[in-house]
């Protein structure tokens, strides 16, 4: 499909829910914007690939997930982020004031495996449906629902644990795993 | 839990208080043998979406915008006619 006007306002119109994305997988808004940028260059370089009709923040999303994971199987012999680092470039961002609960959120974010963090976000925060994200993350749907599910309880336990501690992440999983083939 | 997957595209947590974020939690916090509490999940849910639309208000940086209209130029886009319209 050639790029038409509609196409670049579309594609604009992305932009603010691929840097969420890219922030909550990065923890880095520097390398988020990057990370978004470079998504721009490719989805247009190659919009020709990009089925009219189609989702096309599925499209833009799984071009910056496959970029996030080459660069950041890249970096992370590089910077292995120490606890501090991250906790530090948050506060360089402004409005402080809300950043205080969500940075202890961020942190238990950032624990999260990435396969769990990643599925987490995009079906509980950009809104995708499980079937997207698992087109997005190249798996299956009842994968996606199982990390989402896994996320969901250790993010629990991290943040919540008195009352996470009864239902620990096995039961979780199992009942999953129990409710999910299919 | 089991609804979700009849469910599948709904982006809500799970089933019954989609709005209920902040204030204090409902009364019946309905514990699951299956997995979180409700409230906990939604408490989740709550903190994750404010985290992400609290990046989604920002908009678009302006370096995107003159990334996207330096695009816009026909002359850094040669071949970008409608030639290639042909699948319908």
């Amino acid at each position: 499909m050639p790029l038409t006007n509609q196409l670049r306002d579309d594609i604009l119109a992305s932009v603010p829910n691929l840097r969420a994305f890219a922030i909550s997988l990065s923890g880095n808004t520097d390398r988020a914007d990057d990370l978004v940028q470079e998504t721009l260059l490719r989805a247009i370089a190659n919009i020709d690939s990009f089925q009219p009709g189609s989702n096309l923040p599925a499209w833009l999303f799984t071009i910056l997930r496959n970029l996030f994971r080459s660069d950041y199987r890249k970096r992370r012999r590089e910077v292995e982020d120490a606890e501090g680092t991250y906790a530090q470039r948050l506060k360089t961002q402004p409005s402080q004031g809300v950043h205080i609960e969500f940075e202890e959120f961020r942190a238990a974010l950032e624990k999260l495996p990435q396969d769990q963090r990643e599925a987490l976000i995009l079906v509980g925060a950009s809104g995708f449906s499980y079937e997207d994200a698992a087109a997005i993350c190249g798996c299956a749907v009842g994968t996606i629902k199982s990390r989402v599910n896994r996320a969901r309880s250790k993010l629990g336990s991290l943040l919540y644990v008195e009352s996470a501690d009864d239902f620990g992440p096995d039961k979780t999983v199992r009942a999953v795993i129990g409710s999910s083939n299919g | 839990m089991k609804d979700l997957k009849s469910q599948g595209t709904r982006t809500q947590p799970t089933g019954s208080s989609p709005g209920a974020p902040g204030g204090s939690p409902p009364a019946n916090s309905n514990p699951r043998p299956t997995g979180l509490t409700t409230e906990i999940q939604a408490r989740i849910g709550h903190q994750l979406r404010a985290m992400y639309d609290e990046v989604v208000r920002q908009g678009v940086p302006d370096r995107f915008a003159t990334l996207i209209r330096k695009l816009d130029d026909p002359s850094a886009n040669p071949g970008g006619g409608a030639k290639e319209e042909g699948s319908e």
